[in-house]
């Protein structure tokens, strides 16, 4: 009704699924995930890149969604928190370790930050306790004193290693 | 997408319990009876929160829901000569545009629960930088946005008083200048003095015995000014809410702590019975005190009652700091100890910087005068505190307020006097701080708390009595808070036919735990496993009553609620055994699961549907707090504060790095420990920001600083890998099993602990919060100057 400005499509894989949406060239991804595609569970906070809340993956790299161009995605692979837990509702080692830590409170953090530990775990898997908190730098946790989730990223880095034993 | 979508449009029930079975921790720490409760179990939100499946209120949307955006204030301070909407109104996509001249057709234009000053939009006049002047309401966020250029706003500027001293100097003009009469929910019985005849929003006195005869007596005394700042909670979801206005009801979706407060103003605005508004809390992603009472949920309604249609307004982070940030203190303060080294005096004078509107300082303003006392029995004691309007953002609680605040320097000033009397820290406390029972603050309850026997287990762990490495120094510090945690709280459980039971509770679950909190009281009085127990939560139209969530209340006061709803629900279960087995209530007993005569059992399903002859009938079990009994000596409990740091200083740079954190949490019981931990540490945390540089600046009558960028909060390696947590399980408190408020504790001291840490590492002492590089580094110079002159 209002739009005056071009469209343009947008194909991309979400979360293992080819999707094709039709969007404005200045939408970012997080407007995109959320507002076209109901994936709500990618969480926005402060909309210029300083606090990780809106971290999803492209290609296996974390990027902050609330400025990363939705176009930029075109012809990659976006995964989000919702495409985490395997088919069948098992949940990824993160996710489980995240629960049995206490590593969130509010939540709110939580779907940034458990992707962004899981490039960090997919890239470098025996990621020190040091490189651990160095990499997590860019993720805001207001809540829990990030102790836990440092915790919680340690025991999914085990359990990775022990599955692939 | 299709699969995905469907699961992302999550239901609108206040909480959506999908959560798959995790096997429960069990804490083997502090051998008890309990079956559920003192358990470290697993959250019960975790799957829904590690999925994405978490619903928040920025996540709702609703049909035909229109979005608005703030056009806000560029000035402190003005007249407003006209608003020109047409331009706006003409873009397409743009539905309405709402002004303060328009709300002057709703039944009232302010609300406020302390103090009714506050303007739903600025209404002829501005009063700060960054009021909601005027809401532009079209299709898309993007297009109000593009709108909000199109409104066109005259100022005539006036004089505007940013400090405290400014808002204070005989010439300044009064920001609000006509009478208020009480807001319904401020805490407490005195009138309002707000804003008649000054800026003076609220002023507290409190004291006892005679200072004067006290210092007279003092054989040392020191005195000193200090500054904490104004801090902002950042809950990393700003602000938002969702109104939606019919002909006869109202209903917000909020992310608000406290949705019984936010209904009342919702009522008095539109004139509405409660009955006919519903407050709607989903998740909560953060709040700290911060979405304590009513933000922007009566825009959100305006705008919808305007447009007529659903309306959300999302706010950002600067907008979210505009909102509502904490008050700074500016403290004067002397303390004195007599021969035998007890505190025998303390006098102090402190004054707030509230902002524009009263908001929760007038109760700040209390607490602050209150808790400046600290821990200690002083037979000698005079403080003023003032709340003071400024032309400055407004400010409100935030997490610990009126402790956090005048900790810094009256534990500050703790160790100044230890050091004159050439003593360490911790004996001297050991020797002021109140006994268990003590009525240390005349007219309150005594200290539930054996505070030192905490400050023992904190001096073990921060291994006080060893010399620190070069360059690093320890500090710890005490606080006691009269807990603001009034107690009015109502619960209902209800138990449903097959035996599961569902709780309804006004708590907000913020992250703080209450919904696994409450499900595991629920289940240890039933019997019954964690997982037969759901909580509903936070929904005005639903659950019974409760003031808030906050002040550390939950636990304590809801738990107990809770607690006792199920007894009386188990008490008319006797009444129905009684019936089935045929035997008088008194011989019947209460078993896991159910009831029990001699050698017959019945599980709660079956006296259900022996009592109604039909399976999936429930009955109601209900709880009414209020101040009565043991609940009606104030505070219900006191929220202990003890915590310590180990840092080290780079005295190149000023720069303190935390080595190790050390805090004690007093906290009755823990009804789950790990997450009472998790509080603990949270807290301090925050602590640790407004200790080491969380401080929003005003450079004029702009803040300097109000986005993520400039206003740092602790990241990941603001923590040190050393952090040692303990647990103080004592079973005093008032709450359910002895439970008591914790979650705010750790925070209050911390900025002093650290100041005092960093004496001790340096011989410097900074008395103005938070410790920045700069400040640190110009007192290490400062000392290195003297001592020059000195030689
Ligand atoms: S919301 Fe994107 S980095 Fe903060
Ligand atoms: S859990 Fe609340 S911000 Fe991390």
């Amino acid at each position: 009704m209002s739009d005056t400005s071009a469209q343009i499509l947008l194909r991309t894989t979400v979360n293992g699924l080819d999707v094709a949406v039709a969007i404005e060239p200045q939408e970012t991804l997080a407007e995109v995930l959320r507002e076209k595609l109901q994936l709500i569970g990618t969480k926005v906070s402060c909309n210029v890149q300083v606090c990780g809340a809106c971290t999803v993956l492209v290609d296996g790299l974390p990027v902050s969604s609330c400025t990363y161009l939705a176009y930029e995605a075109r012809d990659r692979q976006v995964l989000t928190i919702e495409g985490l837990a395997s088919k069948d509702g098992t949940l990824h080692p993160l996710q489980t370790a995240f629960i049995e830590e206490n590593a969130f409170q509010c939540g709110f953090c939580t779907p940034g930050m458990i992707l962004a530990a899981k490039s960090l775990l997919d890239q470098r898997p025996d990621s020190s306790e040091h490189e651990i908190v160095e990499y997590m730098e860019g993720n805001i946790c207001r809540c829990t004193g990030y102790r836990s989730i440092v915790a919680a990223i340690q025991k999914a880095q085990a359990s990775v290693a022990d599955r692939s034993s | 997408m299709s699969r995905d979508s469907d699961d992302a449009k999550v239901d609108l029930t206040p909480q959506n319990w999908s959560d798959l079975p995790v096997e429960p921790v069990t804490d083997v720490s502090h051998e008890t009876g309990f079956q559920v409760v003192n358990k470290s179990v697993p959250r019960r939100d975790g799957v829904a929160k590690v999925t994405g499946r978490a619903l928040y209120t920025s996540d709702i949307t609703l049909p035909r829901m229109a979005h608005a955006r703030i056009v806000r204030s560029p000035v402190a301070h003005a007249r407003i000569t006209s608003i020109d909407v047409s331009a706006a109104l003409e873009r397409p996509g743009v539905y309405a545009v709402l002004t303060g001249e328009d709300l002057k057709a709703l039944p009232h234009t302010h609300y406020g629960h302390a103090v009714p000053d506050h303007a739903v939009l600025a209404i002829d006049k501005v009063i700060f930088v960054g009021e909601p002047v005027a809401a532009v309401i079209a299709a898309s966020e993007r297009i109000a946005q593009q709108a909000m250029e199109d409104v066109v706003v005259e100022y005539d500027e006036l004089d505007a008083v940013i400090t405290v001293d400014e808002a204070l100097s005989p010439e300044a003009p009064v920001i609000h200048g006509r009478a208020f009469t009480s807001g319904a929910f401020r805490g407490f019985e005195e009138e309002t003095v707000a804003g008649q005849t000054s800026n003076i929003c609220e002023e507290a006195h409190v004291g006892w015995g005679d200072v004067e005869e006290g210092f007279s007596q003092a054989t040392t005394i020191v005195e000193g000014e200090y500054y904490y700042p104004m801090a902002y909670a950042y809950a990393m979801e700003p602000y938002v809410a969702v109104g939606d206005v019919s002909d006869n009801s109202l209903t917000v979706y909020s992310s608000a702590q406290h949705p019984f407060m936010v209904r009342h103003d919702l009522a008095h605005v539109f004139g509405m019975s409660l009955g006919q508004v519903r407050v709607v809390v989903p998740y909560v992603g953060g709040g700290y005190g911060s979405k304590s009472y009513t933000k922007i949920e009566p825009l959100a309604a305006a705008c919808s009652w305007w447009a007529k249609r659903p309306v959300k307004i999302q706010l950002g982070v600067e907008e979210s700091i505009l909102t509502t940030r904490g008050d700074d203190a500016l403290v004067r303060m002397r303390t004195g100890v007599d021969s035998d080294g007890r505190i025998i005096a303390r006098e102090a004078t402190i004054y707030l910087n509230s902002g524009a509107y009263a908001e929760n300082s007038p109760l700040v303003c209390k607490k602050s005068a209150n808790r400046i006392v600290g821990p200690y029995a002083i037979p000698h004691v005079k403080v003023d505190c003032y709340s003071v309007y400024t032309n400055t953002c407004p400010a409100s609680s935030f997490r610990g307020f009126g402790a956090s605040l005048v900790t810094f320097g009256a534990e500050s000033q703790i160790d100044e006097l230890a050091e004159k009397l050439g003593e360490d820290g911790l004996s001297f406390r050991l020797r002021n701080v109140a006994d268990e029972g003590e009525r240390f603050f005349p007219k309150m309850r005594g200290l539930d708390a054996n505070l030192k026997g905490d400050l023992r287990k904190l001096a073990a762990m921060l291994e006080w009595d060893a010399e620190p490495q070069a360059g690093r120094g320890k500090g710890l510090a005490v606080s006691a808070s009269d807990a603001g945690a009034h107690p009015i709280t109502t619960a209902a459980i209800k138990l449903h036919g097959d035996g599961s039971v569902t709780v309804l509770t006004g708590s907000t679950e913020l992250g703080q735990g209450s919904h696994t909190v409450l499900a595991q009281i629920a289940a240890e009085e039933f019997g019954i496993p964690l997982e037969s127990v759901q909580v509903v939560a936070s929904d005005t139209a639903i659950v019974p009553f409760e003031r808030s969530t906050g002040a550390s209340r939950t636990t304590t006061l809801m738990g107990r609620a809770v607690q006792e709803a199920c007894q009386e629900a188990i008490a008319q279960l006797c009444e129905m055994g009684s019936e089935a087995f045929g035997v008088p209530p008194e011989e019947i007993e209460q078993e896991s699961g159910g009831l029990r005569h001699g050698d017959r059992s019945m599980a709660w399903s079956e006296l259900l549907t022996s009592f109604f002859g039909m399976p999936d009938c429930e009955i109601v079990g209900r709880a009414y707090l209020r101040r009565a009994g043991d609940l009606k000596e104030l505070p219900p409990f006191w929220e202990i504060g003890c915590a310590g740091v180990e840092i080290e200083v780079d005295e190149e740079t000023g720069r303190i790095e935390l080595t190790r954190l050390a805090a004690v949490g007093d906290v009755g019981l823990a009804i789950n420990p790990a997450m009472a931990e998790g509080q603990d540490l949270g807290a301090a945390a925050m602590g640790i920001g407004t200790g080491l540089f969380e401080e929003l600046v005003y450079d004029g009558q702009q803040l300097a600083n109000a986005n993520l960028w400039d206003y740092r909060v602790p990241r990941f390696t603001d923590i040190p890998s050393d952090v040692r947590l303990e647990l103080t399980q004592d079973q005093n408190g008032v709450g359910p099993y002895g439970a008591k408020g914790g979650g705010e504790g750790s925070l209050n001291p911390m900025s002093a602990s650290i100041a005092n840490a960093l004496y001790q590492a340096t011989g410097v002492r900074v008395h103005e919060a938070p410790l920045t590089p700069e400040r640190v580094w110009q007192a290490l110079q400062a000392k290195k100057s003297s001592q020059r002159e000195a030689e």
